[in-house]
C-alpha cells in the first residue's frame, strides 16, 4: 500500500476563492483517501460551507484546483461532478417537499439507473428503479412513509430522507452538511448511527458543529479556520493539538469529553 | 387523496390497470358521440376549436404546470407550426407534394419541435423571470416579423389554403365538418395521451424535480438547462400539432396565431383550468372556447366577463377550476358530501341573485354608454327595459347589494360545514 500511493478520492490543491475583496478560502491543500470518513470543522464564518460548494461544483475557484480521483473537477458544473460519482446534503433541509417521499428517491436514482432523460420508459414501471428505493427507504427507515408528501415529514426525518436522496445514485464519495444540526441528542445519536449505516465502504466528508458526532464518526480531522486548514489529523491528535485548542476547540471538546 | 399504505409492496401492477383507461375509454366515447348532440356546423365548429385549443393549453401546462416555466409567447410554436403546415397544404394543392392530410399534425409537431429547439437553445438557459422576458421577447419579435416577412407569413391577410386537395384516406376528402371534427378528435386523443404519458417518463418526473428544486436536480446529476430544454421542446412538438390542426380547421393562419394577445389567452386558459392537474388546461379550454363562441353570441362584453372569472379564480382559487372540484374529493372519499348539499342549496339562490344583478347592471352601463343615439330599449334576461332609466339600474344595484349581504351572511356557515365534510375522526 505504502509504495504505490493510491490516488486520493479528494484532493483540493491550493485552493482559493474570493467574493470580491473577501478572501474565504485562502490556500488549502488537503488529500481525503478512499473509503476514509473525514470531518472539516471550524468556527462559524470558517469557510466551511464555501469549501463544501467548491468541491460540489457549485462555485468556482479563484485559483487552484480540486481533483476527484486524480481528475481535475474544476469548473465542472455540479451535474458532472455528480455523475463522476460524488453526491452531497445540503446544511438547509433540500428535498422536493411536493412529492412523496418514494419520489424523492426515486429522483436521486433515475440517472445513475441510466434512465437519464428518458421519456420512452414509463417510471412506474421500472421495477428495478422501483426496488431499489424501496431498499434505499428501508435502509434509513422510511419505508412507512412512502407515499406521504416529504413536505409533511417531521425535521428528523427530512433529513434522513435528504441523506437518502444522497446516497441512492450510488456515489462513492459522499458529502453531508452538518447533518445533524438542529437535532435532539437521541435524534443525533440515531443519525450518527445511520450515516454509519448507508456510507460504509465509501468516502464520507462531514462538516458538523457538534463534536460529539465528529469524533464519534470521522477517522481523520481537519480544522479550518479562516480558510485555511490549520491542522489535519487522527481525532486524538486534533483533540490534543495546542494550536487547535487555541484556534477553535477548547470550549467545544471539554463539553463533548 | 394518497392514502397510507395504498400501495402494498410487492403487490404487482397488471400491464393495463383499468382505473387508470377508463377516464381515457369514458372521454373516446364522449368525443365519439358529441357529434350526434351537436350535429350543427356551428356545433362542430365550436368542438373543433375547443379541441384545438386542449391540445395548445396542455403543451402549455408541459412548461407551465410541469416544469414550472411561465411563458409569454408561446402563440409562437403553434403559430409557425400552422404557417409551415398551410404552406405544406398549399405544396400539396400546387406541386403534387403527396401527404395524406391525417399526417399533417405530425409535420406540425416537428416544425414546433425544431422552433423550440433552436429558441430553447439560448432562452431555456435560465429559469424564471429571465426565461419569461426572453418569451415575451421572441413572441414580439416573431409576431413583429409576421407582417414584415410577407413572403411567408402573407402580411395582413395571412396564409390561405384548401385541405381537400390532397389525396383520399379511406376515401374521405375531408371537405365536411363533420371528417375533420373526428380527425381533430383523434389527434387530440393521440397528443393528450402522448402528453398524459410524458409525464410519467423519468424526463417528466425530473421536470418536476428542477420545477420544484432545481438545485437539488443538478446535484443528483440533471443538467436543469437540459430539463428545460427537453420540456420545451417536447410542449413546442405538441403546440405545433395544435398549430396543424387549426390550419386544417380554419385553412388560414394570420398574424393573430403568433401575437402576444393569443399567448396572453393560452396562459389565461391553462391558469382558469388549474397548472396543477393534468386535466386542468382541457377544463380551461372547455370553459374558455364556450365564453368565447357561445357567450360572445349573447352579450359583447363577455372578455370583460373572462377577466373577472379569471381574476376571482387567481384570487380564491389559485388551483384553478379543476382545483375547485379537488377540493370536494377529500369530502368525497370520507362520505361527508352530504354535509354540504345544505349549505350549498341554502347559498345557490342568494349567489345566483348577486351574479345576474351584477351582470345586469354592467349590461345596462354598457348598453347605456354605447348604445346608438335614439335606441334605448335593451334586452335583458328576456325582459325589455329602458337602459336609459335609473329604475332598473337602481333595482338592480339594490338586489346586488341586497343579495351580497345575504350571501356574506350565510358565508361562515358554508365554511363551517366545509371544514366538518374535511374533517376526519381518528378511528383507533
Amino acid at each position: 500500500m505504502e509504495n504505490n500511493q493510491p490516488t486520493p478520492a479528494i484532493e483540493l490543491r491550493n485552493l482559493h476563492k474570493s467574493f470580491g475583496l473577501a478572501q474565504i478560502i485562502q490556500g488549502v491543500d488537503l488529500a481525503i483517501h478512499k473509503q476514509e470518513r473525514h470531518a472539516i470543522i471550524g468556527p462559524n464564518g470558517a469557510g466551511k460551507s464555501t469549501l463544501f460548494n467548491l468541491i460540489t461544483g457549485k462555485y468556482v475557484p479563484t485559483a487552484g484546483g480540486v481533483f476527484l480521483h486524480g481528475e481535475n473537477v474544476s469548473g465542472m458544473k455540479p451535474y458532472q461532478i455528480n455523475r463522476m460519482g460524488l453526491s452531497r446534503s445540503f446544511q438547509i433541509t433540500n428535498i422536493f417537499a411536493k412529492m412523496t417521499v418514494f419520489e424523492n428517491i426515486r429522483c436521486g436514482l433515475l440517472w445513475s439507473m441510466g434512465y437519464k432523460y428518458s421519456f420512452w420508459h414509463l417510471v412506474n414501471r421500472q421495477r428495478n428503479v422501483t426496488d431499489r428505493a424501496e431498499e434505499i427507504l428501508q435502509q434509513i427507515n422510511l419505508l412507512e412513509r412512502r407515499d406521504e408528501l416529504a413536505g409533511v415529514l417531521t425535521y428528523a426525518e427530512q433529513r434522513a430522507l435528504e441523506i437518502g436522496i444522497a446516497i441512492a445514485g450510488g456515489a462513492d464519495i459522499v458529502m453531508l452538511d452538518e447533518p445533524t444540526a438542529g437535532m435532539s441528542a437521541s435524534e443525533t445519536s440515531y443519525m450518527v448511527d445511520l450515516i454509519r449505516k448507508v456510507t460504509e465502504d465509501k468516502t464520507l466528508i462531514i462538516v458538523e458543529h457538534d463534536m460529539g458526532v465528529v469524533f464519534d464518526l470521522a477517522d481523520r480531522i481537519s480544522v479550518l479556520v479562516y480558510g485555511e486548514i490549520i491542522a489535519t489529523d487522527e481525532p486524538q491528535n486534533v483533540r490534543e493539538s495546542a494550536a487547535v485548542q487555541e484556534a477553535y476547540l477548547g470550549t467545544a471538546v471539554e463539553e463533548a469529553g | 387523496m394518497s392514502l397510507q399504505g395504498q400501495q402494498s409492496i410487492g403487490t404487482k401492477t397488471p400491464l393495463i390497470p383499468i382505473r387508470k383507461v377508463l377516464p381515457w375509454l369514458i372521454a373516446c366515447g364522449f368525443l365519439l358521440l358529441l357529434p350526434q348532440v351537436f350535429p350543427s356546423g356551428a356545433g362542430l365548429t365550436i368542438m373543433n376549436q375547443m379541441a384545438i385549443t386542449i391540445v395548445f393549453a396542455l403543451a402549455y401546462n408541459m412548461l407551465l404546470g410541469q416544469a414550472g416555466m411561465l411563458s409569454f409567447g408561446h402563440a409562437v410554436y403553434m403559430g409557425l407550426g400552422g404557417f409551415f403546415c398551410m404552406h405544406l397544404l398549399n405544396q400539396v394543392e400546387y406541386n403534387q407534394l403527396y401527404l395524406p392530410l391525417p399526417l399533417l399534425p405530425l409535420f406540425g409537431g416537428l416544425f414546433g419541435l425544431i422552433f423550440a429547439f433552436l429558441i430553447g437553445s439560448f432562452s431555456t438557459r435560465r429559469a424564471g423571470t429571465v426565461f419569461a422576458m426572453i418569451s415575451l421577447g421572441v413572441g414580439e419579435l416573431i409576431a413583429a416579423c409576421s407582417i414584415i416577412i410577407v413572403v411567408f407569413f402573407g402580411g395582413e391577410e395571412g396564409v390561405s389554403g384548401d385541405r381537400t386537395m390532397g389525396p383520399q384516406v379511406f376515401g374521405f376528402d375531408f371537405a365536411s365538418q363533420l371528417e375533420v371534427y373526428y380527425l381533430t378528435a383523434i389527434w387530440l386523443v393521440l397528443a393528450a395521451l402522448g402528453m398524459y404519458l410524458f409525464s410519467r417518463t423519468p424526463m417528466g418526473r425530473i421536470a418536476n424535480a428542477v420545477r420544484d428544486n432545481e438545485e437539488r436536480a443538478e446535484f443528483l446529476g440533471y443538467s436543469q438547462r437540459n430539463v428545460r430544454w427537453i420540456s420545451f421542446c417536447a410542449s413546442g412538438f405538441f403546440c405545433g400539432i395544435a398549430g396543424a390542426l387549426f390550419a386544417i380547421n380554419f385553412e388560414i393562419l394570420t398574424e393573430e396565431n403568433l401575437n402576444l394577445a393569443t399567448s396572453g389567452s393560452i396562459l389565461l386558459i391553462t391558469f382558469l383550468g388549474g397548472v396543477g392537474f393534468f386535466v386542468g388546461p382541457v377544463i380551461g379550454a372547455v370553459v374558455f372556447t364556450l365564453l368565447q363562441t357561445v357567450l360572445s353570441l349573447y352579450t359583447e362584453i363577455w372578455q370583460l366577463y373572462l377577466g373577472i372569472l379569471f381574476v376571482l379564480t387567481v384570487m380564491f382559487f389559485p388551483s384553478g377550476l379543476t382545483g375547485l372540484i379537488a377540493m370536494h374529493f377529500r369530502p368525497w372519499n370520507l362520505s361527508k358530501v352530504g354535509l354540504l348539499i345544505r349549505p350549498y342549496a341554502k347559498i345557490a339562490g342568494p349567489a345566483l341573485v348577486l351574479l345576474f344583478s351584477a351582470i345586469a347592471i354592467m349590461e345596462i352601463l354598457f348598453h347605456a354608454r354605447h348604445s346608438s343615439i335614439g335606441s334605448e330599449e335593451m334586452n335583458l334576461f328576456g325582459m325589455t327595459i329602458n337602459s336609459h332609466s335609473p329604475v332598473p339600474l337602481i333595482i338592480a344595484v339594490g338586489l346586488l347589494l341586497i343579495s351580497f349581504f345575504v350571501v356574506r351572511k350565510l358565508a361562515p356557515g358554508l365554511l363551517d360545514a366545509w371544514q366538518d365534510a374535511n374533517h376526519q375522526e381518528r378511528e383507533t
